[in-house]
């Protein structure tokens, strides 16, 4: 089980990490052994073995419809990169067509 | 009072606090001197809150001298690992990508801190968003050993053990979601705890694996865990996934301190090849001992085990390739690229380019991997399917043990850069703790001596079911007292070797 | 980018077989949102409704709300759903700015109700019902997401916009999303169908109080998808989404104009993109979405900071016992006591004044009386002004009153007209209208008989050939007196006292 540097870039790309190249280089090979590693889970035999996506069997936790108070706007936004109107601001989405 | 405060155990400090023979601010004042002098070298610490101690200190104090019935951890000061959040300090989560970042909101643990009076004396260094066994993947730069300066404290919660261990904080808060509380404790001498998961709530924790995350204590004798645990522990409305039980009586336990009648089951799987011949002859001297001290001592298989680190190398990189999503740029942050050419999409990728370091690229690549289509069923599914049949290896270990023991990690403290760059032999730290993570139950390390090969600290990890963390904190404080008793002295006594922080500040 | 040839609709549902589905969001109408104890309320200041958790923070976690749940589950059971023993939330991951974690918390593939079923009735062009079984595939809950304006375009839209400005007040607010089977055999009534089913869907949520289901205002959202294929293939063709169909016309329309579209396409050789495309209220036709190089793989998986749900069948029950009684099921009650034909029916249904007219009945009216004010005089009111019916500012209670008037003779028809221009001028209710007004009936034989002798005398002709016995010559007398008391006499006791008066 392998993964080509052509797998990594999309990876990169499906992840928003905007690789240079020599990181894809440096990293490319290390991902690849970390996956061959890993795969090793595929030797086990699990057939009819329930998947755990939590340790502990806790079901039916909810709260309340109760409001609760909320963080004052400013707060919200002070550690915003950018604000215009009170709200964030965010670079151009990428356009439609 | 002429005693170096510092020396003090919590449990101690706790007692001459409650007595009035020492203020909340002396022992504040103390810890922060200590800090100053030390920390240049351990790098313990990313933000000392100084004035926001002394303030919560002075607080205390009036409190205490207006007759109010404050609790055992009041003005005993405690170190909480950069990954909590905290209104009055910055959280950073050792990355770049958050450096500076404000939280508007404090962690459940922190407010419950507050709450009990301990002295927050600020934010400790760690791998970045958890992801590490060293503190070298910090973007902030490593903390050190206080054994040997060159050497590393463990990870991710190396900052924590480093301050506790070089006498900076009596108590630190750490996480451990792969051993990361319980190998640093082991490397640097001192005692770490990951209770059952959900045993802490997880609200405020900046996270890396939603489902293995665990916040626990790191301090130097059990009962002091014990303390800084019941402080913090219990159910958290705003953490769906925390216990709804009553926590378990680990300070009652840690006082038992005694093993006689229990079963002390050890764990075929993880021990032998590719541990360090110091840290196995330190482990088997400490099995003997507790035999010695009444215990029961048998061979448990967990044959699953073997399993283990690909599992959890599957699954903590899936979930956190989804919780560090959110870092992109848009609402706090760190935000590269900004300049009017790039679409939002582009300054997401430049931004998380320029603010994650290597680890946390390669896990994130790792986990999106793992989960896509067409390959989940075989990686993400499977490794899930193995955290089940490594549940049941410890639920059938547990009919034959009352407690579980393992080496806390295969070697002793590693030089730093040494696996710098090399993922897959990091990755063997977490060998013997990460199971413990995949089924939840409670696990420990507490010092069980010095390898012969190195005199660096050895870690013994003792695991308890789930929900019976008192039975792990009862047998180690027996083994911690039958320890002490055999060496004269607690472990640390003995961190004076040539590169260590005590050799270099009494050479100062 | 060329313009397609559309095919006539007749034509193309002549070669093709059209197969619709559709996917609809619903915004509950809970307190709070879906995981934290915002409040859940529209229009407030930016960024103020707003804490760790839906903003997604570093170290906040969700905690869901056990109405939301409910809800959701009542959804499921009004549209004879299964709901799921044990089923967990899943993380929908993908980048986005309005995306405070950039990824959402939905259900993958275990949703809280499946395999249920909803009836909608569609006439065709010769007006003959057909009933039509729509599937339901899911319904399943999740967050909203934060809203967008994009600034510097055109038009606002996010097309050439330089860049944008995002609110959160949204995210979070929890969402139901209602998922149909492929809707496969109506042929030339595919558009009908889909708006028959919206209409349907939309009025069984509004009964049960879950949402209160504006279009206009997005706490109903609806995508259409449509495929075709030629006549009698047994493979579905490729379908496509259209979004932003905020109306019920719309969705009509939609369906239409994409079958034209797509038929066009097939007849030129070429074949229909899997995309997704946008309406356009203007123009009545559907342009492409961006074509997405790679298709979403969202990675799924569970969502491991929510533990499962597991509804015990007592709730469910419980739940169960709280279902009002349906749309449909209440149609057909009210059909069999007013004693309407199915055209009657209809038409109160596609005037939206079934509601209206059952509470005119209430308040005491009869159901012929309450539908033909609702349905005459008012519907034409509404259009003239270009007001829903139920937008008029009049209340079933006072059209109740005015038909008890004009049934205890107190005014005519054309006097209620004109209290009826009262109440909606605002001017009160229709006791107050009639006295500020003076529109009584005037049925004082005195009055009257003044009124009936002065317009004998100045119709001396008239009169004479009533005497003669051409009783009918005395509508121009009556109309005589109704013009000079300005419409208020009792016209029926106008005649009487004429004709006793004549003979």
């Amino acid at each position: 089980m392998s993964i080509t540097r052509d797998e990594v870039a999309h990876l990169a790309r499906l992840s928003r990490l905007a690789l240079s190249d020599e990181e894809l280089d440096h990293l490319a090979p290390q991902l690849n052994q970390i996956i061959s590693a890993v795969a090793r889970v595929q030797e086990v035999a699990a057939e009819g073995i329930p998947p755990t996506s939590h340790a502990l069997p806790l079901t039916n936790v909810y709260r309340e419809d109760e409001p609760r108070p909320c963080l004052p706007a400013d707060l919200v936004l002070s550690q915003a990169p950018a604000v215009e109107q009170q709200r964030f601001k965010v670079p151009r989405i990428l356009a439609e067509d | 009072m002429s005693t170096d405060l510092t020396r003090l155990t919590a449990a101690e400090l706790s007692d001459e606090l409650k007595a009035k023979n020492v203020s909340a601010a002396e022992v504040t004042q103390a810890h922060l001197d200590r800090i100053a002098r030390a920390d240049g070298d351990v790098h313990a610490f990313l933000h000392v809150a100084a004035d926001q101690a002394l303030a919560a200190a002075a607080d205390i104090d009036r409190r205490r001298a207006a007759g109010e019935q404050l609790g055992p951890l009041a003005g005993v000061p405690v170190a909480l690992k950069d990954v909590l959040t905290t209104v009055d300090m910055p959280t950073t989560a050792g990355s770049k990508i958050l450096d500076g970042w404000q939280p508007p909101y404090d962690a459940t643990i922190t407010r419950r801190l507050r709450e009990a009076g301990a002295i927050i004396l600020g934010k400790t260094n760690m791998d970045e968003f958890a992801m590490g066994s060293s503190t070298e993947n910090s973007a902030f730069g490593p903390s050190h050993n206080p054994w040997d300066l060159d050497r590393v404290p463990g990870g991710s919660s190396g900052g924590s053990a480093a301050a506790v261990a070089a006498f900076e904080a009596p108590l630190a808060v750490g996480t451990d979601t792969g051993g990361s509380i319980r190998q640093p404790a082991s490397v640097c001498g001192i005692t770490g705890v990951k209770p059952t998961y959900g045993g802490n709530s997880r609200y405020g924790l900046i996270a890396f694996a939603s489902s293995l995350d665990t916040p626990g204590p790191l301090a130097r004798t059990v009962l002091d865990a014990a303390l800084l645990q019941e402080a913090i522990s219990g159910h958290d409305p705003m953490d769906a996934t925390s216990i709804p039980e009553a926590a378990p009586p680990v300070v009652a336990a840690a006082r038992q301190a005694d093993v006689a009648g229990l079963r002390i089951g050890v764990v075929t799987e993880l021990s032998g090849e590719g541990y360090q011949p110091g840290v196995l002859a330190r482990f088997q001297q400490a099995v003997e001992l507790l035999e010695s001290l009444g215990a029961k001592v048998t061979e448990v298989s967990c044959p699953h085990f073997v399993y283990a680190l690909s599992a959890y190398y599957l699954i903590a990189p899936s979930e956190c390739s989804s919780n560090l999503a959110r870092f992109d740029a848009m609402r706090y942050g760190l935000r590269v690229g900004d300049d009017g050419t790039h679409s939002a999409e582009e300054v997401m990728a430049l931004t998380r380019e320029a603010g994650f370091g290597a680890e946390v690229k390669r896990r994130i690549m790792l986990g999106t991997y793992a989960l896509s289509s067409g390959y989940y069923d075989a990686y993400y599914g499977k490794a899930q399917q193995v955290r089940t049949l490594i549940a049941r290896d410890f639920e059938a270990a547990f009919g034959q043990a009352d407690v579980l023991v393992s080496p806390t990690t295969p070697t002793t403290a590693f030089k730093i850069g040494e696996r710098a760059d090399d993922p897959m032999a990091m990755y063997l730290a977490d060998l013997a703790t990460i199971p413990s993570n995949l089924a939840g139950n409670a696990a420990l390390s507490v010092p069980c001596g010095l390898a012969p090969e190195d005199n660096l600290p050895v870690g013994l990890q003792i695991m308890a079911p789930v929900l019976a963390d008192d039975r792990a904190y009862r047998v180690a404080a027996a083994a911690e007292a039958a320890f002490t008793e055999r060496w004269g002295h607690p472990l640390l006594a003995d961190a004076t070797g040539p590169n260590s922080l005590s050799a270099k500040e009494t050479s100062r | 980018m060329t313009t397609p040839t559309l095919v006539p609709y007749p034509e193309a549902v002549e070669r093709y077989d059209p197969t619709i589905g559709l996917e609809t969001h619903v915004e509950l109408g809970t307190r709070t949102k879906l995981f934290c104890g915002c409040p859940a309320v529209f229009g407030g200041e930016p960024n103020t409704q707003t804490c760790p958790t839906c903003l997604g923070l570093p170290g906040s976690l969700p905690v869901p709300s056990r109405t939301a749940i409910e809800y959701a589950i009542k959804i499921g059971l009004a549209l004879n759903c299964s709901i799921a023993e044990w089923c967990r939330f899943a993380r929908k991951n993908y980048f986005y700015p309005d995306m405070p974690k950039d990824f959402q918390i939905s259900q993958y593939d275990e949703p809280l109700c499946t395999d249920g079923w909803l009836d909608v009735t569609v006439e065709d062009e010769n007006g003959a019902e057909h009933q039509v079984r729509v599937g339901i595939e899911r319904v399943h809950m999740e967050e909203d997401t934060g809203k967008s304006l994009h600034v510097g375009g055109a038009t606002g839209r996010i097309h050439g916009a330089d860049y944008s400005l995002v609110d959160y007040n949204r995210a979070g607010i929890p969402l139901v999303e209602i998922v149909t089977k492929p809707i496969t055999g109506t042929g030339a009534l595919a558009p009908l169908v889909a708006r028959a089913y919206v209409t349907e869907l939309r009025d069984v949520l509004r009964s049960l109080g879950v949402s209160d289901v504006r279009m206009e205002e997005g706490s109903l959202r609806c995508d259409v998808n449509t495929s075709i294929a030629p006549r009698g293939s047994a493979v579905l063709g490729t379908r496509t989404e259209t979004k932003n169909v905020n109306s019920l016309r719309s969705v009509e329309r939609a369906v239409r104009s994409e079958i034209e579209r797509e038929a066009g396409v097939l007849d030129a050789g070429g074949t229909v993109a899997l995309e997704t495309r946008h309406f356009h209220e203007d123009t009545g036709i559907t342009t492409s979405g961006r074509i997405k190089e790679e298709s979403e793989d969202y990675r799924y998986f569970p969502e491991p900071d929510l533990v499962p749900l597991a509804p015990p069948r007592e709730w469910v029950e419980q739940i169960r016992r709280t279902l009002p009684e349906l749309p449909s099921a209440r149609r057909a009650r009210l059909q069999a006591e007013w004693g309407l034909s199915d055209k009657d029916l209809a038409a109160l249904r596609n005037a939206e004044a079934i509601d209206l007219v059952a509470d005119t009945v209430t308040a005491g009216a009869s159901p012929a009386d309450a539908r033909k004010w609702w349905l005459g005089e008012l519907s034409r009111r509404a259009h003239e002004t270009s007001t829903e019916l139920s937008a008029l500012a009049i209340t079933p209670a006072q059209v109740a009153r005015v038909a008890a008037l004009v049934g205890s003779g107190a005014l005519n028809d054309k006097l209620a007209r004109q209290v009826l221009d009262g109440v909606l001028a605002g001017e009160g209710d229709p006791d107050e209208v009639v006295k500020t007004r003076n529109l009584a009936v005037v049925s004082d034989d005195g009055a009257l008989l003044t009124a009936v002798d002065e317009a004998i005398a100045a119709n001396p002709e008239v009169a004479a050939k009533i005497r003669d016995g051409k009783i009918a010559a005395a509508g121009v007398l009556v109309g005589a007196v109704m013009k000079a008391t300005r419409g208020k006499a009792d016209a029926a006791r106008v005649r009487e006292l004429i004709l006793e008066r004549l003979g």
